[in-house]
């Protein structure tokens, strides 16, 4: 173990937060996601008569819902990419940044304690 | 019946003996088209172009096996996506719908739904701790030489099904649209796959996939705005034209789903098998980093959920103007709706491009699949296992080619071989396992700290062979192929016993045989899982 073991310990409990973070937010979007395929699907296979109510000219409403489970993953994917763009790319880079540093920091110590 | 999956249609088209001509449309579906044979000749030529190009950057392992890791997110993305969307998803949606009505909707929304499920679980974190396989992610910690066994199993097996069911229906297709014998249509498809993966690798089987899912968005998109033309540009016009003619009953839920379990299960099977298809998953090691990885997953999601949302208009408009009595009289199981909507539309010259964008999809797909496959021979178990991970210099990418051409040999003669079998259960099977055997454990993998050797590996193999075993006991074995009276076990797709099994099984024994220095290997990976590679 380097000298400088108290730094990168911090780094490693910033980076289990931000870690537990998008974990959180992905498993309530995959949650989010199998509620609504399952949602439709057991309409589906339970309440067929439900999903052949007509809403107006040509279309029902199992038609509508069936397109909605597409858009509904369009917005979910979307939903994340943009908060991984915002919130967890620049959080992660500041991460790295702080663990190239401290390597810097090791390397430069190493390098003074070496004769 | 909801089981069948679109491909089920390739069971028909091989009880089918000959093409015969629609009483209701004249077509030139199955004789010998040269405007069809023309724009496949166009294809191979440019493919195997872009391979020759491929072939002088393919020198490596790395190259081979992930075109270097130098794939932009739109590239993967457009990959991605011609990776899966296969001639059953085209031919076998658009042919359910114009058949069957609303049922074909369900496919349409379950073919996608894995992939946001894929990015939100998966993406990142794969790329973060793998170089070539799925198995680096869940061998990345535990003792290498069982897990990779069990991952080589469950992988291969997913891929042999997946590879027999597009064998034979390249076989079928082809000899419907072109009128070529089968057996010749699957000794081409064999060829030209073994041509691309062989000598291009990754990066000339990762431009296939691109120029065949730009050939298959722009022939259905083409398609889809000829149909919307003659309906006023308005969906709700060409739904309401259905239903007038065929009753409001094709805008329903029908038939297709008689046993709600077995729609539970498909549902399983869809929504957790992509995320554990191994040529699939292989495709965001082509890429640099997590970032791009993720992007590409977006990507690919628009791109797919497009197509399956124009697989409908393609339904319908088959539906209305061609009508299902013409396309049954063609193929029993509708898949030559597309085509013929094409030809009705568009005369014999577009005919002949939809035709060859079949068949340049079948190509594609196969190509992906026998990738993968390939790697898991030579990565998975030569070099990590045969060679405890130290390949002699070179040696890892000629077992890599020797393992192509054998899996190219194979596909050909199990294509041969399964002529005019029932193909559906394959594809189920090919899902089921990728959903039981891979997924499991790769999430766990990646996020259970306690995940243990023991326990990644029985989860893997635990979930092959029960796929495996119940599929064979399951009514498509057991009744549809075997003509007994009555199955083993009720459900035609195990997944929603094998997913549960496989989870349990690698919690379970996780548990009870935990590794010696599992925090150690753990802390030492943690900040390369979380932060990515250096």
């Amino acid at each position: 173990m380097p000298p400088s073991a108290p730094a990168p310990s911090a780094l490693l409990l910033a980076t289990r937060v931000l870690a537990r973070q998008r974990w959180r937010f992905a498993a309530l979007l995959t949650l989010c996601m199998v509620g609504v395929y399952f949602g439709f699907i057991g309409l589906v296979a339970f309440r067929p008569t439900l999903l052949a109510t007509p809403l107006g000219d040509g279309l029902t409403l199992g038609i509508v819902l069936g397109a909605l489970v597409i858009v509904a993953a369009w917005l979910l994917t979307w939903r994340y990419v943009s908060w991984a763009n915002r919130v967890y790319d620049p959080a992660l880079l500041a991460l790295r940044a702080t663990q190239q540093a401290a390597r810097d920091a090791t390397a430069t110590n190493n390098a003074r304690e070496t004769p | 019946m909801i089981t069948t999956l679109p491909l089920l249609v390739l069971q028909t088209v091989g009880a089918a003996a000959s093409p015969a001509t629609g009483p209701a449309m004249h077509t030139a579906i199955g004789t010998p088209d040269r405007t069809a044979i023309a724009f496949f000749g166009v294809f191979i030529a440019l493919t195997l172009g872009i391979t020759y190009w491929a072939a002088r950057r393919t020198n490596t392992a790395e190259h081979f096996y992930v075109a270097g890791s130098s794939v932009t997110a739109g590239q993967n993305g457009f990959a991605l996506a011609g990776d899966y969307m296969s001639a059953a998803s085209f031919l076998g949606i658009a042919g359910l719908v114009s058949t069957s009505g609303f049922d074909g909707l369900i496919y349409s929304t379950g073919w996608l739904v894995g992939w946001p499920v894929v990015l939100f679980l998966i993406a990142e974190p794969l790329r973060n701790l793998g170089r070539y396989t799925f198995a680096d992610v869940v061998a990345a910690r535990l003792d290498p030489v069982p897990v990779r066994i069990g991952a080589a199993y469950g992988t291969l097996a997913t891929i042999t099904f997946y590879l027999i069911a597009q064998m034979v229906g390249a076989g079928s297709l082809i000899r419907l649209l072109f009128g070529i014998p089968y057996e010749t249509a699957v000794v081409i498809v064999g060829l030209a796959m073994m041509a691309y993966v062989l000598f291009g690798g990754m990066l000339a089987t990762t431009w296939v996939q691109i120029v065949k899912a730009v050939l298959l968005l722009g022939g259905a998109s083409l398609l889809a705005v000829l149909v919307l033309s003659r309906f006023q540009f308005d969906p709700r016009v060409l739904f309401a034209a259905a239903a007038a003619q065929y009753g409001t009953g094709v805008l329903n839920p029908g038939k297709l789903v008689a046993n709600p379990y077995d729609a539970l299960s498909l549902g399983l099977a869809l929504m957790f098998g992509t995320a554990g298809l191994p040529h699939i998953l292989m495709r965001f090691y082509t890429v640099p980093d997590a970032r791009t990885a993720r992007r590409s997953v977006f990507y690919a999601t628009g791109l797919i959920g497009f197509f399956y949302l124009m697989t409908f208009i393609l339904g319908f408009g088959a539906m209305v103007l061609v009508g299902p009595d013409a396309i049954k009289a063609v193929d029993a199981g509708g898949n030559m709706a597309a085509p013929m909507l094409a030809e009705l539309l568009g005369g014999r010259p577009f005919l002949g491009f939809i035709a060859a964008v079949a068949f340049a999809t079948i190509l594609a797909v196969v190509a992906g699949l026998a990738l993968s496959g390939a790697a898991a021979i030579s990565h998975d178990l030569w070099a990590s296992v045969v060679r405890q991970g130290n390949p002699r210099p070179g040696e890892e990418l000629k077992v890599a080619r020797l393992a192509t051409i054998a899996l190219a040999l194979l596909a050909m003669v199990l294509g041969i071989a399964f002529k005019g079998q029932n193909v559906a259960f394959m594809v189920g099977l090919a899902f089921a396992i990728a959903a039981s055997a891979n997924f499991p454990a790769l999430v766990l993998s990646v996020f259970w700290r306690r995940t243990s050797t023991a326990g990644a590996t029985a989860s893997m193999v635990l979930g092959t062979t029960s796929t495996l075993v119940l599929i064979a006991l399951s009514p498509a074995v057991q009744i549809d192929l075997l003509h007994k009276t009555d199955a083993f076990f009720p459900l035609k797709n195990p997944a929603l016993i094998t997913i549960p099994l496989s989870f349990a099984t690698g919690v379970l024994v996780s548990l009870l045989f935990p590794d010696r220095d599992a925090d150690a290997r753990y802390a030492a990976l943690e900040t390369r899982l979380l932060l990515g590679a250096d």
